[in-house]
């Protein structure tokens, strides 16, 4: 493992050049890429068909599956008028078990707390389990600089975030977050870290993985894991998986560390009735996932398991700004991946196109949220407004429309840029007239003649070319409807 | 019955014959047809780039034009300029008591091509004859927002000599999404090859939707891949009497 980290870390910086740490523009270069990548769309195409039939099946099969979507739309609602009371109920409610609480306004305060703990506990190992919180704010790799001094071994024990991790990769996808993957590339992977040729079979990839990782969830000084949902009412934590792997890291090291986004929160214990049920059809096609677990602060008296010391950070970086916006209901995701495995962008161009933690329709919405608008300026624009995700998504979050509203602001904000502003100010001038209208469609009828080639127009460059590089593009009709309506139909 | 016909700005300038397919249908049906001359475009291109402003100008001048009127319903063949009327003026007239009331008037009159003669006119049979294989694309403002899904199928499944086929993700967008088609290029084609893979795998010699901007996308990725499959609007099948 310490020969493979110069490697990996050289390989992730490289990555944070190519902007997909810290997304910028550039979503159509790197969908450019990806659509061309026949492996890459062989692997989405297989892993989201499969998620999307596994989803629509068990949805079906259970008749209160709208009701359910309205009352966690309704849960959300009222979780987030009350964000301050809930979050203050739940960390009273972690204090009285014993455990400690910290609120996080920014990652970098979770990288600073969680630094200082392994510093406090002279921490060696921290098995991870996966979290999607700790991948936005890149945890691993500030820890490993910012903290460069403890030489800390973090492991991901997530099957498929451990496999990202040693490929310096990142996960492309909120539930499959190796979908981009296929077995060649994985054994290799794994043969890389075995220093032995592993056969590709996915037993023996399997005992590999379960071995290495045994002997880290026994060394691990501290474990770490994320949220699916935090109770507010008992303090409870509650993490879905389905390799077994997060419980091991919650109950075998002597620390566990929760890191948790604020918006994880529901405020009652039945209130996990409603949103376990939808989170695993939604995600992977399950009734339950293998493993739910429920921790609630540390170890108690005469309890058998659990760590020594509890820690939940409630993490902000961000989230707080949109309560009572128009936006606010980006907060009620529950990181099922639904949305990504409909969404037909997603499903060309795979997660690492959008240049972000968080891919997908719930990605382009909530990254330039989190990070500001001019960040991930293209992000609300790679989406054909479909409506499949708002379709999937189990809380009924009008995901197209909020990509909508995020366009808007970004015209408000003055990033739709002049050429736009100029085009659309004279579409609504045109469009408000009807002489405008006809002069202007007169115009382009003549203007189109010499661009006519074999019943289309050729290609040509401008705005337009994006069209006619590679789609013929019909000439205006010799008459308008309007015009053969005046002639007599 | 009496109702004002819309007609998009595309199909108006692209697709005439859509319009005329749709006055002959309706008038084959007893159905009187007016032309509001004001008409011009429903603002979707605006709003759908994010300028709203200018969407909710464009909006001002469609109610002008298709509130008054002696009409019972203004019919529309798109899904997705449907859609635009009445569902997202509301949305863009949100925070205006006044105008919101006003859209939200409007909104349920005016109805989309199929759905108005199968739901309203209560016509699921045409008559028409048409001889081929067709697969039917829903736009996706038509199936999600509109949720009439069911009413082209059937009219489609009664014009004599036409098998319709199922394709395999049926559901999946065309790639075209208004700007997105040239602001996303790659990905919106992309998008296209998929569909047309599953057409190819279908068997349909025809394609056929109610609306003309999936078709015109869809056609014109058909004709650069050299396909000769034939494209229509339901209305022109509709419209069919053989052949």
């Amino acid at each position: 493992m310490e020969t493979e980290k110069p490697a990996r870390r050289r390989e992730t910086e490289d990555r944070r050049r190519e902007g997909i740490a810290s997304p910028v523009e550039g979503f159509n270069a790197r969908a450019k890429r990806a659509v061309a990548d026949e492996q890459l769309h062989d692997s989405i195409e297989l892993f989201t068909n499969k998620s999307v039939a596994g989803r629509n099946a068990v949805l079906n099969a259970l008749p209160e599956a709208p009701e359910l979507r309205e009352r966690a739309y309704g849960i959300k609602q009222e979780t987030m008028a009350n964000l301050d009371r809930y979050l203050g109920q739940m960390a009273d409610a972690v204090e009285a078990r014993g455990g400690n609480v910290f609120f996080a306004e920014t990652g970098e305060d979770v990288v600073g707390y969680i630094g200082d703990l392994a510093r406090r506990r002279g921490a060696k190992v921290l098995a991870k389990s996966k979290s999607m919180a700790t991948e936005e704010i890149e945890l691993n790799r500030r820890l490993e600089e910012e903290y460069a001094d403890l030489d800390l071994e973090i492991v991901e024990t997530d099957l498929g975030e451990w496999i990202a991790q040693l490929a310096g990769d990142t996960p492309s996808h909120i539930v499959g977050p190796i979908l981009h993957m296929n077995r060649r590339r994985i054994t290799e992977v794994l043969s890389e870290t075995a220093g032995r040729r592993l056969p590709p079979d996915v037993e023996a990839l399997g005992s590999f993985a379960r071995e290495r990782l045994r002997e880290k969830f026994l060394a691990a000084d501290i474990g770490i894991t994320g949220a699916n949902f935090g109770v507010a009412e008992t303090g409870t934590v509650a993490t879905v998986t389905n390799e077994g792997n997060g419980r091991l890291v919650t109950s075998v090291p002597p620390v566990h560390v929760v890191v948790m986004g604020i918006e994880k929160l529901v405020p009652r214990f039945a209130d996990l009735s409603v949103f376990v049920r939808l989170l695993a059809r939604s995600g992977t096609g399950q009734k339950l996932t293998v493993y739910t677990n429920f921790v609630t602060g540390p170890r108690g008296p005469g309890e058998i398991d659990g760590a020594e010391e509890f820690h939940l950070i409630l993490m902000d970086n961000g989230r707080s700004e949109l309560l009572g916006t128009p936006f606010e209901e980006a907060l009620y995701c529950i990181r099922c991946g639904a949305c990504l495995n409909v969404c037909p962008v997603y499903r060309q161009t795979g997660g690492h196109a959008y240049g972000s933690t968080y891919s997908g329709p719930i990605g382009a919405v909530i990254t330039p949220l989190l990070k500001g608008g001019r960040e991930a300026k293209d992000l609300p624009h790679a989406s054909s407004l479909c409506g499949a995700c708002w379709e999937a998504c189990p809380v009924g979050i009008p995901l197209h429309d909020l990509l909508l509203k995020l366009r808007n602001r970004q015209v408000d904000e003055g990033l739709a840029g002049k050429a736009q502003e100029i085009a659309f100010k004279g579409f609504e001038k045109g469009m408000s007239s009807p002489t405008l209208y006809n002069i202007g469609s007169k115009a382009a009828r003549l203007a189109q003649k010499p661009a006519q080639k074999d019943g289309s127009i050729r290609p040509m460059p401008g705005p337009l070319g994006a069209w006619t590089n590679s789609r013929d593009l019909p000439p205006l009709a010799p008459k308008s409807f309007r015009e053969l309506w005046k002639e007599g139909i | 019955m009496k109702v004002a016909l819309f007609v998009p700005c595309y199909v108006d300038l692209i697709n005439p014959e859509v319009g005329v397919s749709v006055v002959r249908v309706l008038r084959r049906l007893g159905v009187e047809v007016v032309y509001p001359r004001g008409q011009t475009c429903c603002g979707q291109p605006a709003f759908n780039s994010g300028f709203f402003d200018e969407a909710r100008g464009v909006a001002r001048h469609f109610m002008d034009v298709f509130e008054g009127g002696n009409h019972d319903h203004v019919v529309c063949p798109s899904g997705s300029c449907t859609t635009m009327v009445s569902r997202y003026y509301p949305f863009i007239f949100d925070e205006n008591p006044d105008e919101r009331a006003r859209s939200g008037a409007l909104a349920p009159r005016v109805r989309e091509f199929s759905d108005f003669l199968v739901n309203v006119l209560g016509v699921g049979d045409l008559g028409a004859r048409m001889g081929g294989r067709a697969v039917f694309h829903t736009g996706c403002h038509q199936r999600r927002e509109l949720g009439v899904l069911d009413e082209p199928r059937e009219l489609l499944r009664n014009v004599e000599g036409l098998d319709v086929l199922d394709w395999r993700n049926e559901e999946l967008c065309c790639g075209f999404g208004g700007t997105f088609s040239v602001k996303m290029p790659d990905v919106s084609v992309a998008m296209a090859d998929e569909k047309i893979k599953a057409l190819d795998e279908s068997g349909a010699d025809t394609l056929v939707s109610c609306d003309s901007s999936c078709l015109m996308h869809l056609k014109g990725r058909l004709d650069r891949t050299g396909h000769d499959t034939r494209v229509l609007h339901l209305a022109q099948v509709l419209d069919r009497n053989g052949g």
